[in-house]
């Protein structure tokens, strides 16, 4: 169906495999409501691969699973997850913890959601390094403003003893990427991450995480419904619709060749800056 | 009647913070701004994020108030309004936020959502609250039904027209968004664009329209004002901006549109 994955023949595990993973959520009348169908997600080291498609087919779902962080009503009817050669299977919510942040980062979909409203931003920035590698609080903070720089937030050094809502939502989420990144884990689970960036910003935001799996050689697993930001820096990409992969590939024979009826239907859809879609009155 | 439906004069914000040691650092998130928005048409802003975008909208929503220049509605000095004409100035201008399932609240039915506005004006019976609410539904595309669901029962498009039916159903003259469609895919975008513009165009609104995606920007605006460190860089009309971009932030904004084409054109 694909040609195979270079790496897919060396010696060393994928970073996260997924195999045959299915979510579903309880219902108070009838079965249960299966949301994520048997979907099976490889990420090799250094590689960033992408995952596609439309609002509700699962792509939020299926990053959660692999953290084990889903809400409270869904849960995972069948599959197995891998992280190197760790079943993530058995493991109790205490390792969880202890790999979430350290090994495995997720930046998630909300930010505004996720930022604790009574906490100065550096401290939240620099939590996972006083949780995870012993920093003191002045020491935490001193790395939370360099990593506030490093997403490209002006003036940071007054910036870390801010409140969030005093931040604007593209900074906001800027600050969660940072967050994500205390840590430099070997896995980055990046949901949406750039929705609210204008598209400078957005850029250098892309140029950082290619950065990061250059020189550590992260691996990143990238959300998103933008298929000009896929263009820009995944290496492999799944299409999924209505909680299935309908396609997967090589970036380029997703854009070149594309199998699936679904995946020709959302590269027409979207909008050009050079062709202009639909009237304007 | 004034031709300006909106217009703001050297309009600045500054933010205040005091510090518990003595002191106080000030932040001008907006400064010195002034434009127009001709009655039916719509201003796209475009903009560096932490530019101000935001900051301006709430201000023309009188949710926070300037800290230099004046904001005219219809004529109106929006500064001046008490009262009554505070009221009616709520139910003339409408926003649209970004993340819809912030701004609903979880334990209402999303009948529940559309009816609170109309109540709060004293608008109708239940009864034809409830009529109306299902006529509403239905314009923005949704089944009648939806009104007995939660929004986290929804979709974020669906979410996002009920956000749009919430906005006009007070019909009112103007609508503020702040990126209404950047969570959403290209394919359920490509439809709350098109409700958008059938919705103006019927209604004849006036809008302001705040969106990081360019070719939306370029699909529903008249006029575009591009923004960077508070203060507007360069407006124009939607073709000047694009077609011959003259301010250096607004060349380096188009050329940094991400754009799949591009790999489609290298075979
Ligand atoms: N309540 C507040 N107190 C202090 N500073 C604020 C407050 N609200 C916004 N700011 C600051 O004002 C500036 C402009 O923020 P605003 O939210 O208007 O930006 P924006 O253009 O909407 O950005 P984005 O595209 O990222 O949403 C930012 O530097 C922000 O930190
Ligand atoms: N807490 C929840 N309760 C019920 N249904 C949910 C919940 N979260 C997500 N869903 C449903 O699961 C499906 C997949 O959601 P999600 O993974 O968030 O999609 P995506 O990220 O691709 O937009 C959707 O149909 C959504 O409505
Ligand atoms: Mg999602
Ligand atoms: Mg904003």
């Amino acid at each position: 169906m694909t040609e195979p994955r270079a790496h897919a023949l060396s010696a060393k595990p994928p970073t996260l495999r997924i195999r045959d993973l299915s979510i579903e959520f309880a219902r108070r009348r009838g079965p249960d409501l299966r949301v994520v169908d048997q979907v099976s997600i490889d990420i090799w080291p250094g590689e960033i691969v992408g995952v596609i498609g439309e609002s509700g087919s699962g792509k939020t779902l299926t990053s959660l699973a692999t953290l084990k962080m889903l809400p409270k009503q869904a849960r995972i009817a069948e599959g197995t997850m891998h992280l190197g050669e760790t079943s993530l299977h058995d493991r109790t919510e205490r390792q969880m913890r202890e790999l979430r942040g350290d090994q495995i980062a997720l930046i998630p979909q909300d930010a505004m959601q996720a930022l604790n409203p009574t906490m100065r931003i550096g401290r939240q920035v620099g939590e996972p390094l006083e949780l995870h590698s012993g920093y003191g609080q002045a020491q935490a903070m001193d790395s939370a403003q360099k990593l506030l720089k490093s997403v490209h937030i002006r003036e940071p050094e007054t910036r870390v003893r801010e409140y969030p809502h005093q931040f604007s939502g593209g900074m906001q989420q800027r600050a969660m990427i940072a967050m994500g990144l205390a840590l430099n884990p070997q896995l980055i689970i990046a949901d949406e991450p750039t929705t609210a960036l204008d598209v400078t910003v957005q850029a250098q935001i892309l140029k950082l995480l290619r950065e990061i799996r250059d020189r550590e050689g992260a691996s990143i697993l990238f959300i998103t419904h933008d298929l000009g930001v896929v263009a820009e820096i995944c290496d492999w990409v799944y299409v999924m619709r209505h909680g299935r992969i309908v396609e997967e590939g090589a970036l380029r024979k997703i854009f070149m060749a594309p199998q699936a009826e679904y995946t020709r239907q959302l590269l027409e859809a979207t909008p050009s800056i050079h062709t202009v879609p639909g009237t304007r009155s | 009647m004034s031709a300006e439906m909106i217009q703001l004069k050297n309009v600045g914000k500054v933010f205040g913070q005091r510090r518990i040691f003595g002191g106080s650092t000030e932040f001008a998130a907006v400064a010195d701004v002034s434009l127009k928005v001709a009655r039916g048409q719509t201003l796209g802003i475009v903009g560096e994020s932490g530019s101000g975008k935001s900051t301006l909208l709430r201000m023309v929503l009188n949710l926070i108030h300037p800290t230099s220049g004046s904001i005219h509605i219809d004529g109106q000095n929006i500064a001046a309004l008490t009262g009554r004409n505070e009221k009616a100035f709520r139910r003339k201008v409408q926003p649209i936020f970004q993340n819809p399932a912030s701004s609903f609240n979880p334990r209402q039915s999303i009948g529940a959502i559309l009816r609170a506005p109309l109540k709060v004006h004293g608008i109708g019976t239940p009864d034809s609250r409830r009529d109306r609410v299902s006529t509403l539904l239905e314009r923005v595309g949704l089944p009648a039904e939806f009104a007995d669901r939660h929004p986290h029962q929804l979709s974020g498009g669906q979410k996002q027209r009920v956000a749009i039916a919430r906005a006009i159903i007070l019909e009112p003259q103007i609508v503020l968004a702040d990126e209404p469609t950047s969570a959403l895919d290209v394919s359920v975008q490509a439809q709350v664009l098109e409700l958008f513009r059938q919705t103006r165009e019927e209604m004849g609104l006036t809008s302001i329209f705040v969106s990081h995606n360019l070719a939306v920007i370029r699909q529903v605006s008249d006029t575009v004002a591009v923004m960077r460190l508070g203060r507007i860089v360069e407006t124009g009309t939607v073709d000047e901006i694009f077609a011959n971009p003259k301010h250096e932030y607004t060349q380096a904004l188009i050329a940094a549109v991400p754009d799949h084409g591009t790999i489609m054109a290298q075979t």
